[in-house]
């Protein structure tokens, strides 16, 4: 019954349109039917390049319509503050920001900031970067811009490339090189990770080392490793979007930044409890 | 025309359930019936010549008013009833201040009545129309929607019944189309957004830590074996019950939809998945299934007490309840997150009780194509390049199934130890002989690739932009193509204006099909006779077709 129907369109709408008129009776026992059988080997056609739709439609608006089909994806966009806390310690209590805004999709431009002060004295460090993102694989994605300090001054500008993506173990991992315009080459690894409490209660170890290869006493750093910190924070996510968290964290100066420190009458060693809001746009 | 609906709905709020109770006609599906509160009713249209109007308006869950797409007012738009043989003409007015486009979703029709702009034809522009010319040949439960933008997510859609020119062999005094989707109270390109910046936003089933102490879920090991893969046994669905309502004929759980039947009547039920995102397990508690025809072709009956659905794809199921009691159609989604719930019984404002959604479940190894029955896995490599030649290595692809499997003969995910019988690829088998038994001239390889931590879809590692090239066919050509999917999700893969044989080992009685679902980890063939045109074949997740995981097979004469 459908296979008569089947010649019934066809000669309305296509006479090619004719089925093979197989007629399916019982086959030798041995012998594969229908599915069961092998493909062969035939080659495929060469690709065609009319557009039969032509033939009943507007050329123009079929080519109208075919480009918005064929559009590449879209632009994304968005904002996010992945740290925004104040850090209670002994002495001066600071606060701190990370975070960035982006738009794109496997090729992006990146705003990113970050900072911190302390509440008497201001701000102590803030950068500001632009940078160009390009995926490498499923997960990395390899980076380069510029990075303009406002603290510490004297402000220096830089020149940066890295590679940012998820590691194994789901792993948030940023390396970064920086050279300053006074030819100064630092470096940077941040790594953190999310750890599901339950549905809502995260728990986000987290660490950062940056490292140089050249005093600058200017500015009060040193060589090697300037700066360590680890730390741990407890989100609650009201929504993915809206997180409030406490944490703790500790952060460690050594060599001659712990000695310029020192010298300016601060302690290379810093323990925090900090409370804080993760959110995104 | 327009106030139609609003008509009926005022006229159902003031005579309660009056209007339900009177329509009770022979043969007539539960379309047109209201036992439920809630929105105007679906019209039902049939005969040669159809309008339909494409609009802007709500829908009203449980309730509450969710924007949408309308077609003539309602969600699900008008029933079109059509005889096999007939013509038939339809005029679709589109009153949007976007473009818009009617797919007849299992429909074989010319392919310039197919209905995908860009690809059949230009589409519809805003507040003008368009007329589909073609001959109804097939029979069955089919059904049609928007193959424009993300309009079907926002309802644009609605079924098709049609009778066949013979005695129908499924005819039962009493038939139901269950029309299952799901639907937001947010616009699905917030979703959409959602979704690219922060992939696994609608993901509230994860392990966790806690879950972890407390025995549930992965082991540790298993756990550190995943994470260090990067991989999440919980993502199996990317939109879930966390932003999704899910409906039966346009209604949610609590505006319970119901169908009256009489006992120790037979009853048929015609389910369509019209969901954008979400593949549904179907139960009712107390009654056996009888599965009589997939994608509107009659199968040899199966007995079945469950059975997985997926986007795109119908079931026509013949049950007897012989009790008179209230019974639940319960459409649990596959990751446990929601149920979308009707009821049938025999007398309006009856109910009975609602099963608790399962455990959720979680993916394995298998659905990475990683089972390898207690062999070493070592020096297996998840993303190897040389297994599958014609796949692009880039950002989207994060594996390459190093071992697909053939898993037609399996229940659908999360339902192999359910403890019934659930329906299996296998288990249809053909009423008929197939039409074409010809042994397929080539097999085409297509992988289904993507990367969820980018949410990324395409076939053979490309977008359909990306790719811009075609399958090419010659008209008449037998080809069989397998599906491989390289992902943890199952992808319900759709080819326009073709009903095509699966290879399930049923030689001349293949099950035929337009929808076929490959499960994660899984490879499925099927084999096709190429009808001249265009068509459109693509991933019926429709947010997975938006990203790119679609191509165009390209028949021409031979």
């Amino acid at each position: 019954m459908k296979h008569l129907a089947f010649l019934t369109l066809a000669t309305i709408a296509t006479p090619a349109y004719a089925q093979p008129a197989t007629a399916p009776q019982a086959a030798p026992t041995n012998e594969p039917v229908g599915t069961d059988q092998s493909p062969g080997s035939a080659e495929p056609p060469p690709i065609a390049h009319d557009h039969p739709a032509d033939r009943y439609f507007d050329p123009k608006a079929m080519a109208a319509a075919m480009a918005a089909t064929m559009a590449p994806a879209p632009r994304y966009t968005q904002v996010r503050l992945d740290l925004a806390e104040v850090q209670f310690r002994n002495g001066q209590n600071g606060y701190r920001w990370e975070g960035e805004a982006w738009t794109g999709d496997l090729n992006r431009f990146i705003f990113r900031s970050k900072g911190e002060g302390t509440t008497a004295q201001h701000l102590d460090s803030a950068e500001l970067q632009g940078i160009y993102s390009r995926a490498l694989d499923p997960w990395w994605n390899v980076q380069a811009g510029i990075r303009q300090d406002i603290r510490p001054t004297p402000a220096r500008s830089y020149a940066t490339i890295g590679i940012e993506g998820m590691a194994p173990y789901k792993f948030d991992v940023l390396i970064a090189a920086f050279v300053s315009d006074k030819g100064h080459l630092t470096g940077r690894i941040e790594a953190s990770v999310d750890e599901r409490i339950t549905q809502h209660w995260v728990l986000q170890p987290r660490m950062e080392f940056d490292v140089a290869a050249q005093d600058r006493p200017d500015q009060g750093l040193g060589h090697g490793l300037d700066n360590a910190e680890i730390s741990l924070r407890l989100r609650y996510e009201i929504t993915r979007q809206f997180a409030p968290y406490i944490g703790l964290s500790y952060s460690l100066a050594t060599g001659k930044t712990a000695d310029y420190l020192r010298a300016a009458g601060q302690s290379p060693q810093q323990r925090s409890i900090v409370l804080g809001i993760r959110s995104w746009l | 025309m327009k106030l139609a609906p609003f008509d009926r709905r005022t006229l159902l709020r003031a005579g309660g359930l009056a209007a339900g109770a009177s329509a009770t006609g022979w043969a007539m599906p539960g379309w047109a019936h209201r036992l439920a509160q809630g929105q105007p009713a679906p019209e039902t249209l049939s005969g040669e010549s159809i309008t339909l109007r494409i609009g802007k308006g709500s829908l009203l869950i449980d309730g509450k008013a969710a924007k949408a797409v309308t077609i003539n007012g309602t969600v699900p738009g008008p029933l079109l009833r059509l005889k096999q043989g007939q013509n038939l003409k339809l005029t679709v007015i589109n009153d949007l201040d976007e473009e818009t486009s009617l797919h007849w979703h299992g429909l074989l029709v010319p392919f310039q009545m197919d209905g995908v702009p860009g690809i059949s034809f230009p589409g519809i522009p805003p507040h003008t129309s368009f007329t589909y010319e073609f001959p109804v040949t097939q029979s069955g439960t089919y059904w049609y929607h928007s193959h424009s933008g993300l309009q079907e997510l926002l309802g644009q859609y609605a079924p098709i019944i049609i009778d066949p020119a013979g005695p129908d062999i499924n005819a039962a005094p009493r038939d139901h189309v269950v029309m299952l989707s799901d639907h937001s109270f947010i616009h699905p390109a917030k979703i959409l957004r959602n979704l690219k910046v922060d992939p696994g936003h609608y993901n509230h089933q994860q392990q966790t830590l806690g879950g972890l102490l407390a025995g549930k879920d992965q082991p540790l090991g298993q756990r550190l074996a995943w994470a260090k893969m990067r991989m999440d046994p919980t993502d199996m669905a990317d939109v879930t019950g966390a932003v999704l309502s899910y409906l039966i004929n346009g209604h949610g759980p609590a505006d319970n939809w119901t169908g009256l039947f009489t006992p120790g009547e037979r009853v048929r039920l015609r389910f369509i998945n019209a969901a954008a995102m979400t593949l549904f397990n179907i139960r009712i508690p107390g009654l056996t299934l009888s599965v009589v025809a997939a994608d509107g072709q009659d199968v040899q009956s199966v007995a079945v007490d469950e059975f997985q659905i997926a986007p795109g794809e119908t079931y026509d199921v013949i049950i007897t309840p012989t009790q008179d009691r209230a019974y639940t159609i319960a459409a649990e989604t596959m990751d446990r997150s929601g149920m979308a719930r009707a009821t049938l019984a025999p007398r309006a404002g009856m109910i009975a009780s609602v099963p608790a959604l399962r455990e959720r479940p979680l993916l394995t190894m298998r659905d990475m194509g990683m089972d390898m029955g207690g062999m070493s896995m070592k020096g297996m490599k998840m993303r190897d390049g040389t297994l599958a030649p014609q796949v692009k290595l880039g950002p989207g692809v994060e594996m390459i199934n190093p071992m697909p499997i053939d898993r037609t003969g399996e229940p659908g995910l999360g339902l192999a130890n359910v403890g019934h019988k659930v329906l299996t690829y296998r288990d249809l088998v053909a009423l008929a002989p197939n039409p074409d038994t010809s042994a397929p001239a080539r097999e085409i390889e297509v992988h289904l690739t993507g990367n969820m931590d980018r949410y990324m879809w395409s076939m053979d590692g490309k977008t359909m932009s990306e790719a811009h090239a075609p399958l090419p066919m010659r008209s008449g050509e037998r080809v069989r193509i397998t599906l491989i999917n390289d992902t943890m999700m199952a992808h319900p893969i759709h080819l326009h204006g073709h009903i095509v044989e699966l290879v399930t080992g049923h030689g001349d009685h293949a099950p035929r099909k337009h929808t076929v679902n490959v499960l994660p980890g899984g490879k499925v063939s099927f084999d096709m006779t190429a009808i001249p045109g265009d068509w459109p074949f693509h991933c019926h997740l429709f947010l997975h077709m938006a990203m790119g995981m679609m191509r165009i097979v390209q028949v021409r004469p031979a």
